[in-house]
């Protein structure tokens, strides 16, 4: 694999502390976090930068990458659509507010929308229980939110029309 | 030691003993899936669980170690009933396509649901879908199948140190597949066929040639010729109930003769031939003192390691082709022009106990220089056994036949390539006789015989002392290449095959016959034993005094390592993306 990409230097210096570690083949998901972190997505070449750099085999670190939710594959879209499955939200219907999303923009969770715009995702208790089923939009909350209305949260967004709870 | 009881009986085991073990000791042999004693503990199917006392749940008896007083059960209604269960839910979501399947009859999935008395299923769960994955010419991927007890993973990882296949993805969604779900042909698989080989279904199975070589049989216009590799003969037989370690070879003489082939070939031929050029090498390097140590190249799934990597050992592999290439470059050249059919009229099949054989005869370098290839299809053991049984031969009562000759003659240093050390030990007998010019007093070259992963040893020719090493399955290769790498030794000759036991060991022979295990370390001595046996039965055994071979290099290649040779015999390699990681 050709390896064109630079590596953030921030990164590229935790690794090269890590390799400094007695184990440090098991330092792999804390490298992944940070890229995630920095880039927002785990790319094929970074990865594959990685599995070189600690010398993980590229299937463990497919492996990894690929069992966690947390971790993403591809770039996050443009609206990042985060659902809170905590329990409050669950017992609420988050899941059919999930399933609503993967219907109608026809990805997964943990996937982008081929054009790009849209990206499901899910998030960790937000603290705002009394609200739920809670998802939030970039950094916009909705509450109370129904499978019933997913379409027109949608259909909102695509039209850039200003979102209001 | 440990005392404990199992179903009442008292076993007395080391301390670190598994439940499974010990209850083979008096022989329960408790159901097993995931379970292979030569590969780490996964503890994923639980099929074998038996009941403890004082333990509420079922425990798996490979993952569990005896204790003093350990009381076991492995047979209750209960537990019967679950490890049913068990199987059920496998079944749930996986294809009802026993009779259309490549391993229907051999199937351990199948077998084990027999046996465990599933006779009905309940349930249709919601079924996994995937495209058979076809890219490498080599081995196949179909993951519907899969019942992710990860075998695979464990053998490419811990015996090849390919690390090739993880478990990628969760859940229900869960697949085994190289990184990033890339295509085989796009990873860094070596070809060595040990996944199909440990797969208890066909989620791993080799890339099918037998519908070409049935046409190429039935066109009129071909001449088509077989060659069969040295290990063949010494495990054919178990594709026909044999025991371990029988010999066929007049037996299967008769059937490729049987089943259509114009000419009936050995490899073995070509194996004498690499050795006189490999020994030439040797010598060459040996005087010169330059790209020390020789490593072996006749095994296509260790080269093809070497060029994902070690690529900057590319310039220590011998150059010589393998043996079985070397053979079908001579069948469309030399032996073409004896008996004046064009070589575009000759299809020639190999027999392989090898899949990565069928990747070999694809390298562009190997081709003729008109374009078309030297090998057209290789066949592996298990193919060649599916076809005798197509066509209707009762193999195991065939009368003996010879091959043909010259290309058919072969010493018993030949027969030996066939298993771990052999190829060694065949360039040692001939080596020693180009080094010391005197005829060498020990033929046998017992140091460098075993069937262990790993051997190095100290040989005496002459007044030289020669460092060499034997590895066989691709950890171990690693182990010696570091060592030769880091400079820890000197080594003059390493032979390095990449399947355990070498090519006896190969991903394309006959799945283990009942009583054994797959890669059973007895399967792989029976065969070997069988190969020294047709070695000693030998009248010549240094390939240097085949006396083809000297017709061959007077009438046509000259002698070896001339121009000829090299342009026929020899081949280069170069460094292969993507790189492995060591
Ligand atoms: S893998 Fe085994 S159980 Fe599955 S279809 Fe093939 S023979 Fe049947
Ligand atoms: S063929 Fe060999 S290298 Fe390739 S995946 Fe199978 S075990 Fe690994
Ligand atoms: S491919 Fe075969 S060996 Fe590998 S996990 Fe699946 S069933 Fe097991
Ligand atoms: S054989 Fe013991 S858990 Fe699979």
């Amino acid at each position: 694999m050709k390896q064109s990409i630079e590596l953030d230097s921030k990164i590229s210096n935790f690794i090269e502390s890590c390799l400094q570690k007695p184990n440090h083949k098991s330092y792999l998901i804390a490298v992944l976090h940070k890229i995630q972190q920095h880039y927002g997505y785990l790319s094929l070449e970074h990865m594959n930068m990685v599995a070189h750099r600690l010398q993980v085999p590229t299937s463990m670190v497919s492996g990894v990458a690929t069992f966690y939710h947390y971790f993403r594959l591809k770039p996050r879209g443009k609206y990042a659509i985060s659902i809170c499955l905590g329990t409050a939200c669950f017992v609420k219907g988050a899941d059919k507010v999930l399933e609503a999303f993967e219907t109608e923009l026809g990805i997964k969770m943990g996937e982008t929308t081929p054009d790009g715009l849209f990206s499901l995702e899910n998030s960790r208790c937000l603290g705002v229980c009394a609200l739920a089923p809670v998802i939030t939009i970039n950094e916009r909350i909705f509450s109370k939110v129904t499978a019933q209305n997913v379409p027109g949260l949608i259909n909102k967004v695509k039209m850039e029309i200003p979102m209001t709870e | 030691m440990v005392h404990l009881k199992i179903d009442g009986n008292t076993v007395t085991v080391p301390e670190g003993t598994t439940i499974l073990h010990a209850a083979e000791q008096i022989g329960i042999h408790i159901p097993r899936l995931c379970y292979h004693p030569d590969l780490s503990v996964e503890g994923a199917c639980r099929i074998c669980i038996v009941e403890v006392e004082n333990n509420s749940n079922f425990l798996p008896s490979c993952a569990t170690k005896v204790h003093e007083n350990m009381q076991v059960q492995t047979n209750s209604p209960e537990i019967r009933r679950a490890r049913r269960d068990l199987i059920e839910l496998i079944l749930d979501n996986h294809p009802r396509e026993c009779q259309t399947c490549e391993r229907d009859g051999n199937c351990e999935l199948q077998n084990l649901a027999y046996t465990l008395g599933v006779r009905e299923r309940l349930f249709e769960g919601r079924r996994k879908k995937y495209k058979i994955e076809k890219s490498s010419p080599s081995v196949i991927r179909d993951t519907e199948k899969c019942i992710l007890c990860r075998r695979c993973v464990r053998v490419c990882s811990e015996i090849q140190g390919v690390y090739n296949l993880s478990q990628l993805y969760r859940g229900f969604d869960t697949v085994v597949a190289p990184a990033y779900n890339a295509p085989m042909e796009e990873s860094v698989c070596i070809a060595c066929g040990q996944c199909i080989n440990v797969c208890p279904v066909a989620a791993f199975i080799e890339n099918n040639s037998t519908e070409q070589v049935w046409q190429a049989l039935a066109d009129p216009k071909k001449h088509v010729i077989v060659q069969i590799a040295p290990s063949i003969r010494a495990a054919i037989g178990e594709g026909f109930n044999q025991l371990p370690g029988t010999s066929m070879t007049g037996q299967t003489v008769t059937a490729l003769r049987r089943l259509g082939f114009d000419a009936v070939f050995d490899t073995n031929f070509g194996a004498d031939l690499t050795i006189v050029e490999e020994a030439n090498e040797l010598v060459n390097r040996l005087e010169s003192g330059e790209k020390l140590p020789l490593l072996t190249s006749c095994s296509s799934g260790w080269i093809k390691f070497l060029e994902h990597f070690y690529p900057e050992l590319i310039p220590f592999a011998s150059t010589c082709k393998s043996p079985m290439s070397m053979l079908s470059t001579l069948l469309k050249t030399y032996y073409a022009e004896l008996v004046k059919i064009d070589p575009k009229d000759i299809h020639v099949v190999a027999v392989m106990p090898c899949v990565a054989k069928k990747f070999e005869i694809q390298r562009p370098e190997l081709a003729s220089p008109h374009g078309y290839p030297y090998t057209d299809s290789v066949l592996t053991t298990r193919e060649l056994v599916w076809m005798i049984k197509a066509y209707g031969i009762d193999f195991v009562h065939l009368p003996e036949q010879e091959f043909d000759a010259p290309l058919g003659f072969s010493t018993g240093a030949a027969d030996i390539f066939g298993t771990t050390g052999g190829v060694m030990e065949a360039a040692l007998r001939t080596a020693a006789e180009k080094l010391t010019g005197q005829p060498i007093k020990e033929i046998n070259f017992t140091q460098v015989r075993q069937v262990k992963g790993l051997k190095e040893a100290s040989v005496k020719i002459g007044d030289t002392s020669l460092n060499v090493a034997v590895a066989n399955g691709l950890t171990n290769a690693k182990t010696i290449l570091e060592k030769v790498k880091n400079k820890e030794k000197e080594f003059h000759l390493i032979e390095l095959m990449a399947c355990p036991g070498g090519c006896i060991g190969g991903g394309g022979q006959p799945y283990p016959p009942e009583g054994y295990y797959v890669l059973d370390p007895e399967i792989i001595k029976l065969r070997a034993q069988a190969l020294y046996k047709i070695d000693e039965a030998k009248s010549v055994r240094l390939s240097h005094e085949n006396k083809f071979i000297k017709k061959l290099y007077q009438d046509y290649l000259k002698y070896p390592g001339s121009e000829v040779a090299h342009k026929l015999l020899h081949t280069s390699y170069s460094p292969r993306e993507p790189k492995g990681i060591k």
